[in-house]
């Protein structure tokens, strides 16, 4: 594992416990189908949400947000309906969110951005 | 903070509208969303402003930020809203107090390592805020001289948007602070060397033709051979015209501004000099009346306003433009419409025209002969058509400047009694004696002064226009050469000193008027 997949990681990690902070059930992580994955899928009192996580050490390359295109986000909508076709439920409530974890010198920063389409 | 307000100033011409900008900050992934009308340059502030705000220190946020420009309505151009986008941002993402941003008014635009540069149009962008009622006003600090230029606003010049961030109260690491302006009226140290009148050999009559224009703000044309010394004589005008007021300064600074002349000389201060402005024929009517694509930019003949507009070989232009002269001969000002709008520029200039007499250029040399057939010789001066040349009140033929002139001044014979100094003291004194006699009406110098008026109240002596009577009752002078011998004999006695027209003013008069066509003397 390079120093970049392990930052992923870890940020993958870090958005995790903070969702579980908020009451959150992680259904899944890195759930993978043919056109891509999905880095973590919770449960938040019955609706399902699926969120990207992208991590940053330092800003010098702009806020992790700048790298969720509108490809990004249209992929993650077909995943979506990918994972429910898998898991064959249908007429649930779904969310996608956008997280960001920005390791600064030990500092970890969290911001989590609501329904991201 | 997710919404702040800063302001900036739209131009349209000279006249300028308060512009609004509206920053918004919304929790969704980062874009940058610009609307409210703006143009292609405009639009481009996006990227501008994000990698400004980047290098300077101030990120914007990632998330998506919405800029409005109001009133919507109103078209807008250019990079002069950069720093007001990029501080509205900032404001709006709480890393700047918005109520110190919302109290200047932010100009200029952003390079993208964050530099702040000079833009157009500074000058009346900020007599536009003054006239607003603003008090501040925030420029790129190469714009800073010109800006100062306008009395009763504060106005702060800046090098970078973190000068400015700071300013307003940011946190940021460097500590260069604001250049205060001085608004001290930036009289400029080294103007521009104006040619003298003591260059010029022989030609007392053009000469003195030229001062009594001068003195009269008379429209002149001068016909001679090539070599008779038109254009030395056209370049020299502006040396005896009186210097600039603070008004007229600005008005001319202000039109400079808008045309971008400040990239020639770095930055544009006060000039005390009158304008001349020498387009070549070829020129186009939009660069020389006015134009630009969707938004209306001054021309040469509004860069010559309170200056002299010199049109060398007037033949040679197009004949739409020298009809389209008239408009601004009449109401000393131009209008451009565009798709963005109209804009009124003033152009108010004294138009002095070269011709040669006939294609060949020798028609009135004496020694040299001229090989055009007449029907050329007609076509060519014929361009010049009669209203246009109703408005021109002096018209001389000038005869070339003998060997014998040229072979004496060399040796230093020829007494130079004329300098430019000289005669330009002459002239201030009879444009004061001028508006003294005009005093309560609104003309200023013998040239506006319509016909009506001065037969009827400027008396002159009877048997000193008896001469002219005399030839207006035989038919050999019409009404209209009439009233222009009339303005030129109180120009001729205003530059003599004289309160009354002497018989030897109306004789000058009688001179420099010529022909009432170019082509019939």
């Amino acid at each position: 594992m390079n120093r970049k997949q392990f930052l992923g990681r870890y940020g993958e990690e870090r958005a995790a416990d903070y969702l579980k902070d908020l009451g959150y059930e992680i259904v899944e992580r890195n759930w993978r189908s043919r056109i891509g994955e999905i880095d973590l899928i919770a449960n938040e009192n019955g609706r399902i949400v699926f969120v990207e996580v992208k991590t940053r050490s330092g800003s010098d390359f702009g806020h992790p947000f700048e790298a969720i295109t509108l490809e990004k986000v249209a992929r993650m909508r077909r995943l979506a309906a990918d994972w429910c076709a898998v898991k064959q439920v249908s007429g649930i409530k779904v969310r996608l969110d956008a997280i960001a974890v920005l390791v600064n010198g030990g500092k970890v920063s969290i911001e989590h951005l609501k329904q991201v389409f | 903070m997710t919404l702040a307000k800063a302001f900036a100033v739209s131009l349209l011409g000279l006249s300028g509208t308060i512009i609004e900008i509206e920053a918004e900050i919304s929790s969704n992934l980062p874009s940058f969303v610009l609307v409210g009308l703006p143009d292609a340059s405009l639009s481009e502030a996006r990227d501008r402003v994000r990698a400004a705000a980047h290098n300077s220190g101030l990120a914007l946020p990632g998330r998506r930020v919405t800029v409005n420009l109001s009133p919507a309505s109103v078209p807008k151009r250019g990079s002069i809203f950069d720093l007001a986008i990029a501080v509205a941002i900032l404001a709006a993402d709480g890393k700047i107090p918005a109520s110190s941003v919302s109290n200047f008014i932010h100009l200029g635009e952003l390079g993208l390592d964050g530099s702040l540069r000079a833009v157009e149009g500074i000058l009346p962008a900020v007599l536009a805020a003054k006239q607003s009622g603003w008090a501040s006003v925030i420029v790129p600090i190469q714009n800073l001289a010109e800006a100062s230029l306008v009395e009763g606003v504060k106005v702060l010049g800046a090098g970078n948007l973190a000068q400015v961030a700071r300013f307003h109260g940011a946190r940021l690491q460097e500590n260069n602070l604001l250049t205060a302006a001085v608004a001290e009226p930036a009289e400029k140290t080294s103007e521009p060397a104006v040619p003298d009148f003591a260059d010029v050999i022989g030609q007392d009559e053009a000469v003195e033709a030229a001062a009594i224009s001068a003195a009269g703000a008379h429209h002149m044309l001068l016909i001679g051979p090539p070599g008779a010394g038109k254009t030395m004589i056209a370049e020299r005008i502006p040396s005896i015209l009186p210097p600039l007021t603070n008004d007229e300064s600005i008005e001319v600074t202000a039109l400079r501004s808008i045309a971008g002349r400040f990239r020639k000389s770095g930055s544009l201060a006060m000039s005390r000099v009158r304008p001349f402005e020498e387009p070549h024929h070829s020129a186009t009517l939009a660069s020389l009346i006015g134009g630009g694509a969707g938004f209306p930019r001054p021309g040469l003949v509004s860069l010559a306003h309170q200056g002299v507009l010199f049109l060398d070989e007037a033949p040679e232009f197009q004949r739409q433009f020298l009809e389209s002269l008239r408009q601004p001969l009449e109401s000393g000002e131009v209008l451009v419409h565009r798709s963005a709008g109209v804009a009124r520029f003033p152009a108010r200039f004294q138009l002095v025209m070269a011709a040669n007499p006939c294609p060949c250029g020798n028609f009135a040399g004496k020694a040299r002969a001229c090989v055009c057939a007449s029907s050329a010789r007609m076509a060519y001066l014929g361009k010049l058509s009669g209203p246009l040349l109703d408005r021109i009140d002096v018209r001389l033929r000038l005869q070339p400047v003998s060997p014998a002139q040229i072979t004496l001044a060399r040796l230093g014979a020829l007494q130079i009694g004329r300098s430019s100094a000289e005669l330009r003291e002459r002239v201030i004194q009879a444009r004061q004696r001028a508006k003294q006699r005009l005093a309560g009406t609104p003309w200023e110098v013998n040239a506006q002064v319509p016909g009506a008026y001065l037969r009827r109240h400027l008396q002159i002596a009877k048997d000193v226009v008896a001469p002219l009577n005399l030839a207006l009752d035989r038919g050999t002078l019409s009404m209209r050469g009439y009233d222009r011998c009339l303005r030129l004999a109180w120009s001729s006695a205003d530059l003599a000193g004289r309160s009354q027209v002497q018989p030897e003013d109306v004789a000058k008069a009688t001179l420099l008027r010529g022909g009432d066509g170019v082509t019939s003397w």
